[in-house]
């Protein structure tokens, strides 16, 4: 962890997770060996990042309770917690 | 391709807000051939899925049980809901209201699909489709109209017809007629892609009165509906601004209230855009739809308003069958065109 100069970590999906100040939550999963965290809302196909710019909304994540953030423009921050997004990450309120 | 109004609306199928009339019959009778348009063409995202409307305070109950009384004793399917049983039909609904109606037979389609499957569709029929060219007028034999004048040359017809929809009244002019259909401004709201949070059309009790209003100024009454795709579309406002496209946050911002009003789960949604389109209104809301004894060879098929995805199947139908000299299945005459002379 030191060589990469990062001390705090975030919570990703019940473990943590390392960063570097100013790195967003999309690039310390990528750098922690995660490439996938979200599945498609229809078909369930696993999603990561694409454009890594904002633009394609495909690494979309659960920060702190609220879905739908983009993982490439969210700035990690210690305690975070970060969970996976099934979907459109709201399922519970399906009626 | 749906461009104008067509792509700017939800693409709603409705009789639950059409009083017993000519309207209303026209509605019947589209939303039968919608049905059958969706089993022979389909890919649209036809969605049969009933309307729900609801009422917040007794007198907008009162108001709707006299309404959905008279569209029951003129053959409209409607039931009433008793407060206690929204929940039933819409669980996220706010649990003070008071009541409400259930209209099974209001229906949705994608807009824009539906507009390109059934151009898809004639097509394949012999239709010829030329997108981008300009209508700039129209080839004359003394008052009769015989053809289109274009920026590509002339297109001489039988029978020509103006379904220009919210510019109908320009279109009309480059004949020398005057033709009242006026824009009306409305805003849509479409919020993230969600699970199934509104099972039906679901509107407010005074979402009528507010289409029949011919006030100019802003009118809002909330709308929502789920979409196969995922995000809720959230109207309606309706407003007399000319073609004026700015956005207008403080609509947005009430449209928004209004819907969270009648399902509180919305406050935490996200609402990722909007947009807005012109309905083309006419001075008494119905549509004009026939002939022109002014200019024999033209006629109208525009001045909808907000009912225009709904009414197309029909309209087309019963243009059809004026133009083979048929008397129309349903009575036209409420929409003759020199019916504001």
């Amino acid at each position: 962890m030191s060589e990469r100069g990062t001390s705090e970590t975030f919570i990703f999906d019940g473990r943590a997770v390392p960063f570097m100040a100013g790195q967003s939550i999309g690039a310390a999963l990528v750098a922690d060996g995660v490439l996938s965290w979200r599945t498609t809302r229809h078909d369930a196909k696993p999603r990561g990042l694409f454009c890594g710019i904002g633009i394609c909304f495909d690494c979309l994540v659960v920060v702190d309770g609220r879905p739908n953030r983009r993982a490439c423009i969210v700035t990690a921050e210690a305690r975070m917690t970060v969970r996976s997004q099934e979907g459109t990450g709201r399922g519970e309120l399906s009626v | 391709m749906a461009g104008g109004t067509t792509g700017a609306g939800e693409g709603n199928i409705l009789v639950s807000d059409k009083l017993p009339g000519p309207e209303l019959d026209l509605a019947r009778l589209s939303i039968r051939l919608w049905q059958r348009i969706a089993a022979e063409v389909g890919g649209f995202e036809y969605e049969a899925k009933g309307g729900v409307v609801v009422a917040a305070s007794e007198a907008g109950l009162a108001g709707l049980r006299d309404t959905s009384r008279e569209q029951s004793a003129y053959g409209v399917e409607a039931v009433q809901i008793p407060a206690d049983e929204l929940v039933e039909y819409e669980p996220h609904l706010a649990q003070d209201l008071v009541g409400g109606a259930f209209y099974p037979e209001d229906a949705q389609v994608q807009p824009m699909l539906a507009a390109a499957q059934l151009l898809a569709a004639a097509r394949s029929r012999g239709a010829q489709v030329r997108p981008g060219v300009e209508a700039t007028g129209f080839l004359r034999d003394g008052d009769r109209v015989v053809g289109v004048l274009t920026d590509e040359g002339r297109v001489p017809a039988g029978a020509v017809i103006n379904a220009a929809g919210t510019w109908g009244r320009g279109l009309a002019a480059l004949a020398g007629l005057e033709l009242p259909v006026l824009p009306r401004r409305g805003f849509v709201l479409v919020t993230e892609p969600l699970p199934r949070v509104v099972r039906h059309k679901v509107y407010a009790a005074e979402y009528v009165s507010d289409v029949a209003s011919s006030d100019a100024a802003l009118h809002t009454s909330p709308v929502v509906e789920g979409t196969r795709a995922g995000p809720v579309l959230i109207g309606s406002s309706r407003e007399r601004v000319g073609f004026d496209r700015t956005m207008s946050v403080p609509v947005l911002r009430r449209l928004a209230n209004q819907a969270i009003r009648l399902f509180p789960v919305l406050a935490d949604v996200a609402v990722i855009r909007a947009y807005r389109g012109f309905r083309p209104y006419s001075p008494d809301h119905l549509p004009i739809i026939g002939p022109d004894r002014r200019a024999p060879g033209l006629y109208h098929a525009c001045g909808h308003e907000g009912a225009g995805v709904g009414l197309a199947a029909a309209t087309g139908h019963v243009l059809a069958q004026l133009l083979r000299a048929e008397r129309p299945e349903v009575d036209v005459d409420a929409f003759r065109p020199d019916r504001f002379e």
